[in-house]
């Protein structure tokens, strides 16, 4: 596809990149010296999904990041000494040291809602940042990023499900680093591709190399600004990989060792160097000199950090109630007058187009495909589903051929529960509990009792 | 101006509250159309629209989510739970998001959490819940529980106004049984501040919500016995009103509490610290607690009933109590 990006912006996106790397390897070190109070997620090998998709926004739009789109924070604006002093706990960090690692936000110059920990909240909470600022005329997009992992949780689909009911102008990246701790994708999901779900939300999506970060930001672009034209949400599946453990304490021994080789070698700023080099958009002096610059920035504000005191003790009494101290102020950029009566009155009523009965012509029943599946090769099979084609991003740089690495396969096939005091082994129990006899009884409910 | 009932006097709150200022949004299920589950946002879609009276699907968590989010950007939304047992669905996000959000990063969320609560209807285990204290425990939150027309308006027109989430807990008993003449104009009740219902010397009984009602026909018993009792009601549980707790002790010496929440756990294990930690020489007898039984909420009436404070148990606790 074309590539609108600029000089400028090309090497921004290195900074960015590059910025984040340093950034992060620094605290490594930090941690080393027991400098950082609590844990430390790496995003190493991820930094292109954070800069790239942030890098489509615009400065009123609004971000949540997760714990680690450090990247997409320093795109935002946010200076790196934030990000050190905020995981040393100290008193001149964003939170004042109430918590740590990226778990910080600014509602009034940057627009980011802080992290939390329990992954999915984010994307009803930013559904209602979409809403607010289609209410107040303000023509922003509200972009937040799940996991793998985190796309399991309940929070997830009524958030999805919310955001595409209002039709809100909310962007959500999944993003896809293969591993939830421990636990690899195919064994959280069964299905090949996160994107497949946006199907049942009946929003758009996209699925992106997220180690080529001039593809990410294409396609974050493209769907950020289709958001803010009126057309509803939109997810893209960024597909990269965590290189470290979970946190600095995990040595991901349970990641296969050429799975690790395989994504090295695909590494998102090797790779981009590699792209702004052939394509000339710099030469060698260039690199070097932004660099040079992001050494120098970083050694600025990693001394800050260092010199930083801890927070007095007494701070951990103050701040659990708002009284007085926020003036609470919304920004409207549309007459007031529109969404107050008699403008906005009206008479109530639903209107209802159908009548919701199944009409296929003479049937009485059609069968659904299930999509691509990523389940054991056992258990998968059988129904003669096709491999969908998503719409699939890449600048055409990154190295085509096939992964070499061995499928991660589950150990063995599911064994069916069996009741206490009698063993999987046991035959009788075995044929007593076919795994699709299960699902067959399974009914689906409509809606929750409330009567 | 003539008696309204607890349902009209909140109705009056969001109507008002949305046409003093446009930062003000309804947001719940079967809020507009239909006009909500009790009726509490009848009329509201007509006047102010889709824009301003969001119609969600069944999801409790979303709703809590966006209406943080929009607090985020200024508005000030209020979220119907159509019962209040179904704030658990939402746990999460009223207690590690949105009651978090100002202490750890400067973010206030301005927002109401209101919908009906509490038993003697029948509603069953899933239907009548009181889960308070769930929330009393969270720092962060401001937790009211009225128990009259006029200050379930004042109190949630307050609740509106704060810069800080609110929930806002509707005794369904109390929505249509009882009338009272509700103050004009723009009648505000102050948040954290319990009412003195009725004077007595003898035995102070606290309580909040239905049960303030309770406690009201208990003292006029215990009178025609000759014991004055002195009858609080704490209208908001998060503040608590620490100081007209303690002056009443002071006063009758005599402390029993009533609550329709389960025993254990329930706020009147937090009153009898607060009262052992500010006024335990002035206690004249062991603080007392009159609560419902520590089970979930049984449906069938004569469950329901044992299940329940009512005025002869508390009657006869007094009694008790005033022995010393």
């Amino acid at each position: 596809m074309s590539n609108p990006l600029t000089r400028e912006q090309h090497l921004g996106l290195y900074y960015f990149m590059q910025l984040n790397r340093q950034l992060e390897e620094r605290m490594v070190r930090l941690f080393r010296q027991n400098k950082i109070v609590g844990g430390l997620y790496s995003s190493l090998g991820q930094e292109a999904v954070s800069v790239g998709t942030c890098y489509a926004l615009e400065e009123k739009d609004w971000i949540a990041p997760m714990i680690r789109n450090i990247g997409a924070l320093l795109v935002k604006g946010v200076p790196p000494r934030d990000i050190f002093t905020q995981h040393m706990a100290k008193y001149t960090s964003p939170t004042l040291g109430k918590d740590g690692t990226s778990h910080f936000g600014d509602l009034k110059v940057r627009h980011i809602v802080s992290p939390i920990s329990m992954l999915g909240d984010l994307i009803p909470v930013m559904t209602g940042v979409a809403m607010a600022g289609r209410y107040l005329g303000q023509n922003i997009v509200a972009l937040t990023w799940i996991g793998d992992g985190g796309s399991s949780t309940g929070a997830f689909h009524e958030g999805l499900n919310l955001a595409a009911q209002q039709r809100a102008p909310f962007v959500l990246i999944v993003e896809n680093n293969q591993w939830a701790y421990s636990t690899p994708v195919s064994r959280q999901v069964p299905i090949k591709n996160l994107a497949d779900r946006a199907v049942a939300y009946g929003i758009r999506s996209w699925i992106v190399d997220g180690n080529d970060v001039v593809a990410v930001y294409n396609t974050a672009k493209e769907a950020v600004d289709e958001c803010r034209a009126g057309r509803g949400p939109a997810l893209i599946e960024v597909k990269t990989m965590r290189m470290r453990g979970h946190a600095q304490h995990d040595p991901a021994e349970y990641v296969p060792k050429q799975m690790f080789e395989y994504w090295k070698a695909r590494d998102p700023i090797d790779l981009y160097e590699k792209y702004l080099t052939e394509n000339k958009i710099w030469e060698a002096k260039t690199k070097s000199e932004i660099d040079a610059r992001i050494a120098r920035e970083l050694d600025v504000e990693q001394k800050f950090a260092e010199e930083s005191p801890m927070p007095p003790p007494e701070l951990a009494e103050e701040g659990v109630y708002c009284e007085g101290c926020h003036a609470i102020e919304a920004s409207w950029q549309r007459p007031k007058a529109e969404v107050t009566p008699p403008a906005c009155s009206l008479e109530p009523g639903w209107e209802v187009k159908d009548y919701g009965a199944f009409l296929a012509g003479e049937a009485t029943r059609k069968e659904i495909a299930a999509p691509a599946v990523n389940a054991p090769a056992g258990n998968a099979g059988g129904n003669g589903a096709k491999i969908s084609k998503p719409i699939v991003k890449s600048g055409g740089k990154a190295p085509q051929q096939k992964p070499p690495l061995r499928p991660i396969e589950p150990e063995a096939p599911e064994v069916p529960r069996v009741p206490f005091g009698r063993g999987p082994k046991d035959k009788s129990v075995r044929e007593s509990q076919n795994p699709r006899d299960r699902h067959a009884n399974q009914n689906p409910r409509d809606k929750r009792g409330r009567r | 101006m003539a008696p309204i009932t607890m349902i009209e006097g909140i109705r009056q709150a969001m109507f008002e509250e949305m046409d003093r200022d446009p930062a003000v949004v309804a947001i719940g299920e079967d809020i507009g159309v239909y006009g909500g589950a009790f009726k509490a946002t009848e009329g509201l879609l007509a006047k102010f629209g889709r824009e301003r009276v969001i119609e969600t699907p069944i999801s409790e968590t979303a709703i809590i989510g966006a209406a943080c989010g929009m607090g985020f950007l200024g508005l000030r939304p209020v979220a119907e739970m159509q019962f209040i047992d179904f704030i658990a669905c939402c746990f999460n996000q009223v207690t590690n998001f949105v009651a978090k959000s100002h202490y750890l990063w400067g973010a206030p969320v301005p927002m109401v959490i209101r919908g009906p609560s509490g038993g003697g209807v029948h509603g069953g285990p899933f239907h009548s819940a009181n889960p308070e204290m769930y929330f009393v425990h969270t720092p962060g939150l401001k937790v009211i529980y009225p128990s009259t027309p006029s200050d379930a308006k004042g109190l949630l027109k307050s609740a509106i106004r704060d810069n800080n989430p609110v929930l806002f807990f509707e005794h369904k008993f109390l929505y249509r049984r009882i009338k009272e003449e509700v103050p004009e104009g723009d009648h505000l009740v102050p948040i954290g501040k319990a009412m003195v219902r009725r004077e007595g010397q003898d035995i102070t009984i606290l309580s909040y919500a239905a049960m303030a009602h309770t406690a009201m026909e208990a003292a006029e018993q215990l009178a025609k016995e000759g014991i004055e009792a002195e009858v609080i009601d704490l209208r908001t549980l998060l503040p608590l009103d620490r100081e007209t707790i303690l002056t009443s002790i002071k006063k009758t010496n005599k402390l029993l509490i009533v609550h329709e929440d389960t025993r254990t756990g329930g706020i009147a294990g937090e009153i009898a610290a607060i009262v052992c930690e500010g006024a335990f020489e002035d206690l004249d007898g062991p603080i007392t607690r009159v609560t419902a039984l520590d089970t979930p909420v049984p449906y069938a009436p004569t469950l329901e009933e044992r299940f329940l404070p009512n005025t002869e148990k508390v009657v006869a606790a007094a009694r008790e109590l005033s022995k010393y």
